[in-house]
């Protein structure tokens, strides 16, 4: 006799199909959204616009791809930070500011101390620039937009102080080969970077536990604490690895153009939030993607790249990209109805 | 005193004030394995006090806790945790972005078994898809869901199960349950209220805090009733009826505590 637990039980078990196979019925994986491929639709519609409107002017070459990489290096680093800090619910705007500091900082140890002091000097600027940050926040218990909208200002400041505005030019060629225009056999180094970049974040964004605690502060941080996980050690995490991809950011465009000044990074803040979010990450914590952040980088950087091709001003390619970022943000962050 | 004779969890004497305010008053309680307790009291009585007691998270000014006579001293959550209590909050105890492998194995991560690799945090998901559909086969929803699915397209029953699972999965000795079918529908707390018997079989003591009468009265074996931080009550739920219960609650009914 069976009692009537067991008769539900078996029930459960049998619901799925006559089939012996767990899966059959059960979907695999998360849910599938039509808002996911965001980022994917829109990188083949530009393209496909480009192609055809400008494709005779340049736009499909080899040189041109080479180019639109070496632009989308920096961006696409820095945007791999920002899907850190996202999906643990924070916002880094100081990022632009760092990319000028690290940039700065990078030359004149270059200048006075030679190649290894130099990059040293860069990367010591984004991890000190993201401690800052990091410990702020959690110190001070202050959000992190507002922390770093003043942080931003410093750095900013800072980086003009530091040589009274002047631009300081870079002459160690080790230097400018091993982040700007070198190749390692017949890839550019800009492409080195690019993947290696996006192999590690993706790594630990999915495959080491931090990239899990990150998306688990990000989506309830009160939860992620009654689970166990030190919150605020996450939190101060991603704001040194938002700097740091900052600092290479800006001693990747110190290398490309042989020097470093103060103005480097200025308008790149809003680049990279719009690809990440582009990119399907949300802002409002808990999930992020390091594919698509990578891809609404090329997009972002694509667009300007063909807009120039198509000879518009500096103003109509600011208008184009305002509208597209609209439109992608609107399909790609939607909100539920109420 | 021999082994089986202990209880799983004993409170000795407990204080807890927070200012001038008695939270708790000499509270004495004793889980034994294989039971299910539930514990009851108004807003205020002083429930989420004592299970936060139990659970590290507040230190008690007086009195001492052990379980399976260890001390939790003043260790704290960790020390709580490696004892074997786990706490299924109402809300807290999920991550509504994460998948069911990361709900079940979130700061508790199996690592690559190289040991460079999981020094570095290396995650063996592979071991924690298994882990996973073995925990999801123990609370009775092996089969129905799968362990890639996000917990915020599960239903409120399906996160609840996922919930218990996490605490079972890993204590596999007690489990404290608080308000575990406040948000859920007829049929999807039936399936809770199985899973609580389920476990008691496999040996697992249950706390149940609830509001709910009807289900203290239908799942549990002994109930304590708090009001106004003193234990008014404890007793084997044989004899005991909804309004004897509610009697203690209010404090229309007295019983030797």
């Amino acid at each position: 006799m069976r009692t009537g637990g067991d008769a539900a039980a078996e029930k459960l078990s049998r619901a799925p199909a006559p089939s012996s196979s767990r899966k059959e019925g059960v979907s695999d994986g998360p849910r599938f959204r039509w808002k996911d491929l965001t980022v994917y639709l829109g990188f083949a519609l530009v393209f496909a616009f480009f192609a055809v409107t400008i494709g005779d002017k340049g736009f499909l070459t080899a040189q041109n791809a080479t180019s639109i990489i070496s632009q989308v290096t920096p961006i696409a680093l820095m945007a791999f930070g920002a899907v850190f800090v996202l999906t643990a619910g924070e916002i880094d705007l100081s990022i632009g500011s760092v990319v000028a500091m690290a940039a700065l900082f990078t030359a004149l140890g270059l200048r006075h101390y030679g190649l290894v002091p130099g990059i040293a000097f860069g990367i010591l600027t984004g991890v000190v620039a993201g401690l800052m940050n990091g410990l702020l926040i959690v110190g001070l218990r202050v959000p992190s937009f507002l922390v770093t909208l003043g942080t931003m200002q410093l750095f900013s400041g800072v980086a003009q102080i530091s040589t009274q505005l002047q631009d300081v030019p870079i002459v160690n060629e080790t230097y400018t080969d091993m982040f700007g225009s070198g190749t390692i056999g017949p890839l550019s180094n800009a492409v080195v970077w690019l993947v290696v970049g996006f192999l590690i974040a993706q790594i630990v964004f999915k495959n080491l536990a931090f990239g899990w605690r990150v998306m688990a502060t990000g989506s309830n941080r009160a939860s992620a604490r009654a689970l166990g996980i030190n919150t605020n050690r996450v939190r101060v995490g991603v704001m040194v690895i938002s700097s740091c991809t900052a600092a290479l950011a800006g001693m990747i465009y110190a290398g490309e153009i042989h020097g470093a000044v103060y103005t480097l990074g200025s308008s790149d803040l809003l680049t990279v939030l719009a690809g990440v979010v582009i990119g399907g990450t949300s802002l409002f914590g808990g999930s992020g993607s390091m594919l698509g952040a990578l891809m609404g980088s090329l997009l972002m950087t694509m667009i300007v790249n063909g807009l120039v091709l198509m000879g518009a001003t500096v103003q109509q390619q600011i208008v184009v990209q305002g509208i597209i970022i609209v439109v992608a943000v609107a399909v790609s962050q939607r909100q539920p109805a109420e | 005193m021999s082994r089986g004779t202990e209880p799983l969890l004993r409170v000795a004497a407990l204080r807890k004030t927070f200012g001038g305010l008695h939270a708790l008053e000499d509270i004495n309680l004793e889980v034994w394995p294989g039971e299910v307790v539930g514990l009851v009291g108004d807003n205020g009585a002083g429930k989420s006090t004592l299970v936060r007691c139990i659970a590290g998270y507040y230190t008690p000014d007086a009195g001492e806790i052990t379980v399976n006579g260890e001390s939790l001293g003043s260790g704290g959550p960790k020390r709580a945790a490696e004892l074997g209590i786990e706490i299924v909050h109402q809300d807290l105890s999920l991550v509504m972005h994460g998948d069911v492998v990361q709900n079940l194995y979130l700061n508790r991560e199996i690592r690559s078994s190289w040991a460079p690799l999981g020094r570095l945090g290396w995650l063996d998901k592979k071991a924690m898809r298994a882990g996973a559909r073995t925990i999801l086969d123990q609370v009775g929803i092996g089969g129905t869901i799968s362990v890639r699915q996000r917990v915020q397209d599960l239903s409120g029953g399906q996160r609840q199960c996922i919930a218990i699972g996490r605490a079972v999965g890993w204590s596999r000795r007690m489990v404290f349950l608080d308000e575990p079918t406040a948000a859920l529908g007829v049929r999807q707390t039936r399936h809770v209220l199985d899973l609580i018997g389920r476990l008691r079989a496999q040996g697992i003591a249950i706390v149940l805090i609830s509001h709910n009468m009807e289900q203290v009265l239908e799942v549990c074996d002994r109930i304590v009733v708090l009001r106004l931080g003193r234990k008014v009550a404890d007793r084997p739920m044989a004899g005991l009826t909804g309004p004897m219960v509610v009697g203690y609650i209010t404090g229309a009914e007295r019983a030797e505590a």
